[in-house]
């Protein structure tokens, strides 16, 4: 049996998925009567986040190399408008859609990422522009709200119920409920498969750890930098747009305003699953967990029903600051061992 | 190229904008041999091995390397590594958050049949390493769990696991303490036995009498030649180094001012230290005395006046400053006390060129005031005319901006910040280094002149000559401790020279 090493790295992912469990467990006991015990509550925060799952996964790789794409958010809003104004305007068939959205991604990454990896600008200022050019992009296509509901295909995924075989209950009514998830949780969790896979086992993932590490030691090394960056980058819009897909199938609509502020809860859940804004610490299954939390404060607010929703909020930022804390101590305590 | 060499560098010459930084510099290396490399600052070691490992494109000269048939130019640091030429720095250049073994196979992880990392291969290799290099390391532990010297061992394991031919260790020891130093001595010397040839640079004299096979000796850019460590003993190889020919240097008398023997102490140290930096050392000084500290750079002549200055908080010891016990936990409480000190990089910690010359100038005299007291305009301009004229600061006006100003009268503008400030006590670490000759002499005055108001100060400086003329006693200092003191009748250039080389001088 190999012994895991508890080591500062994977305290922070421990603690990330300790208060994942503390705080379902409160929600269980004090909302238990409103359901909150039930599976399927379980499942609804995997649905409802299914996007945003696809998003940090990318957003984690970009962060492991101390960089951050703050273009995700519009590009979701964009792929969703695409996908609308395709459908229903156009009358283009979904899967062409889809496949034409993740070209689209693969391009849209691969320029963010020349820019911050060859011509060395802050990937800030880089994907900022990235924005405002996918959130421009959406109004030119339609400043309306357009439903997606002519393409069978794409009504019958969005409809599909994945059941478990496992884990039925009867609802309050005494019906046999049994808990599903959709096509899109599916996709999330293969995302995170994947990026999981990546980060461990193959040369670029631990590339990527190198250079968010030690950039300079990690060219002394003889690592390519700037191609490992560039990697992430349009890793980062290609998983964004697989999630700006999943994240379609659920609202079945475009508009201008969808996503808005979706980076930053991306940036937040992989900071809650602790990962370093400085790069070269962190794990996309601590950012899955930091999803979920996120998730959980909503339904949690939600499950209340005196609270506006405005209170959830409060909760991520209140938990922000105790994982930055908390980040900063480890840092300190770990510059005073070396000392 | 000669049979058993294994490496060899000739007439590489090399000029960088306005400077020849090389001129016909070469360098041989033996197979299995440990060569180190010497020279002052300025001497052109690390323009050397920069031209060697492809940081650099000199101009002139060629490289040979065993196993390549014509002259070899390196394009950069990877293609010397894969020609067999690797560098490990002073900085260790590994990835803290990863494994030590992933540092040591980063790029060139052993992939199984899926082309992923193959983990236990990877890490049973890299254990190999370490048993060879007898080191009791956790290899799938983070690098950042280990010591700095660990870390460099790891750098070493990770350079010759890459069919080293020549190992380039670039001032390995500067960051490390005695015992560190004896392990990674303990490896090169396994190393050796293994046949790989190391290029050693540092400026530790014991450390290549202890280590080193050959000697190496570069000054201004140019060779002075190649010795057997038999053959050099410590007078002599300071003398190559400083370009002093031994046999006939010419004494030049102090030409300091003798101070008054009941003179009141100003300052008076004992035991301070800072670990890794300067050990606990003693140290008096006058009120209106120069003491001069000397030694070969890098021997903690820097290190012991910032000790004193609390620029390094000072560990150990006490110090009294006229008379009294103080603590200084920051450069502000050395400051309150009348201390001022010029740093030797004027550029990093001195001057802040997009400033004019009069805010440079009272700059610390309105930090020793405190922020929210602000020197009126009026007042400001009356001091910075002052000591633009005390000092002959040459500049076309109190406002124009420091950087547009000479090296040397940039110089003279942190010299008049600390005056302004009117210390009892300066520190002058390197005053006169890259100013010109009539300068040089300027400053030299005001220094005795500044002793001759019953101001004390620490005249640091590599020119001995410079040191001679305006100190009255000299510390001397080696491999960071400070090992005597030179006054009176031994204050020549021979005395101050046996001194610094230390050990019997015989070699």
């Amino acid at each position: 049996m190999k012994k895991i090493k508890i080591n500062n790295n994977n305290v922070l992912l421990l603690i990330t998925i300790g208060l994942f469990v503390v705080m379902y467990a409160a929600g269980c006991i004090v909302y238990g009567h409103k359901g909150f015990t039930n599976l399927q509550t379980f499942l609804n925060i995997l649905i409802n986040n299914a996007g945003l799952i696809c998003i940090t996964c990318g957003m984690t790789c970009v962060m492991l190399t101390g960089g951050i794409d703050i273009s995700v958010g519009s590009l979701v809003a964009l792929d969703c408008m695409i996908m609308a104004v395709g459908v229903e305007k156009l009358g283009i068939s979904s899967p062409v859609l889809m496949i034409g959205i993740l070209i689209f991604g693969l391009v849209f990454g691969i320029v963010q990422g020349f820019c911050i990896a060859y011509l060395e600008i802050q990937p800030f200022i880089v994907t900022m522009a990235g924005m405002f050019f996918a959130r421009g992009m959406t109004a030119v296509l339609s400043t309306q709200q357009i439903s997606i509901v002519s393409d069978a295909l794409f009504t019958k995924l969005a409809g599909l119920k994945i059941n478990l075989p496992f884990g039925a209950y009867e609802n309050s009514k005494g019906i046999l409920q049994i808990p599903y998830v959709r096509i899109t949780v599916v996709v999330a969790l293969i995302c995170v498969a994947v990026t999981f896979f990546i980060l461990y086992a193959t040369r670029f993932g631990r590339s990527v750890y190198a250079v968010g590490g030690n950039q300079q030691s990690a060219a002394l090394m003889g690592l390519n930098v700037k191609l490992t960056k560039l990697k992430t980058y349009v890793l980062a819009s290609l998983f964004t747009s697989i999630g700006g897909i999943c994240f379609c199938l659920n609202t079945m609509s475009g508009t201008t305003s969808q996503a808005t502020g979706m980076e930053m809860d991306a940036i937040s859940s992989a900071v809650i699953g602790g990962t370093l804004l400085t790069g070269g610490v962190g794990n996309v299954i601590g950012s899955f967990f930091g999803v979920l939390i996120n998730g959980t404060i909503s339904t949690l607010v939600k499950s209340n029903g005196k609270l506006i929703s405005s209170w959830s909020n409060i909760v991520t930022a209140i938990l922000l600051c105790f994982f930055i804390v908390l980040q900063a101590v480890f840092a300190k305590l770990k510059e005073r061992k070396n000392k | 190229m000669e049979k058993n060499l294994v490496l060899e560098m000739k007439n590489i010459s090399m000029t960088f904008p306005g400077v020849k930084a090389l001129d016909k510099a070469g360098l041989t290396l033996k197979k299995g041999e440990i060569k180190a490399l010497m020279g002052e600052n300025g001497a052109g070691k690390s323009t050397l091995i920069k031209c060697l490992t492809g940081v650099n494109k000199f101009e002139e000269g060629e490289i040979y390397l065993e196993g390549h048939s014509g002259a070899i130019r390196n394009k950069d640091t990877m293609d010397a590594q894969h020609k067999g030429i690797s560098t490990v720095y002073q900085e260790v250049n590994l990835c803290p958050n990863l494994s030590v073994a992933e540092n040591i196979y980063i790029g060139r992880a052993p992939l199984t049949k899926l082309r992923t990392i193959d983990r236990r291969k990877m890490n049973k290799n890299a254990r190999l390493l370490m048993d060879e290099l007898e080191l009791d390391i956790d290899v799938t532990r983070n690098l950042e769990n280990y010591s700095l010297a660990m870390q460099q061992m790891i750098a070493i394991a990770r350079a010759i696991d890459m069919d080293c031919k020549a190992l380039i260790l670039d001032e390995p020891t500067s960051s490390l303490d005695d015992k560190e130093v004896e392990k990674l001595f303990n490896v090169m010397r396994s190393l050796k036995k293994k046949g790989v040839s190391i290029i050693f640079v540092t400026h530790f004299l014991e450390q290549v009498y202890e280590v080193c096979d050959s000697i190496t000796v570069l000054r201004n850019g140019k060779l002075v030649g190649e010795y057997s460590v038999e053959e050099m003993p410590r007078v002599k190889l300071v003398a190559a180094m400083m370009g002093k020919d031994f046999d006939d240097l010419a004494s030049i008398k102090p030409e300091g001012s003798t101070v008054n023997e009941d003179a009141e102490l100003f300052i008076d140290a004992k035991g301070l230290s800072h670990a890794g930096k300067i050990k606990p050392f003693d140290l008096e000084i006058k009120k209106g005395e120069v003491v001069g500290l000397t030694g070969l750079l890098g021997s903690g002549r820097s290190e012991l006046a910032r000790t004193i200055y609390g620029a390094d908080k000072a560990q150990t010891g006490t110090l009294k400053v006229g008379g009294k016990e103080v603590h200084i936990h920051e450069p502000i409480d050395a400051m309150n006390l009348g201390m001022g000190l010029l740093p030797d990089d004027r550029k990093a910690e001195g001057i802040i060129g997009d400033l004019s010359v009069r805010e440079n100038i009272i700059l610390a005299m309105q930090a020793k005031q405190g922020i929210f007291k602000r020197i009126p305009k009026q007042k400001q301009i009356e001091i910075a005319d002052k000591y633009i004229d005390m000092v002959q600061i040459k500049t076309a006006d109190r406002e124009t901006l420091v950087k547009q100003l000479s090296g040397g009268n940039q110089q003279k503008v942190i010299l008049a910040r600390w005056l302004a400030t009117n210390p009892d006590f300066l520190i002058l670490d390197e005053p006169t280094r890259g100013i010109d000759i009539g300068t040089k002499t300027e400053i030299q005055k005001m220094v005795v002149q500044l002793a001759s108001e019953g101001k004390s100060v620490i005249f640091i400086s590599s020119e001995i000559e410079e040191m001679l003329r305006t100190c009255n006693r000299m510390a001397v200092l080696r491999d960071g401790a400070k090992v005597g003191e030179i006054s009176g009748e031994n204050m020549t250039q021979e005395g101050v020279m046996n001194a610094i080389a230390g050990g019997d001088s015989n070699g």
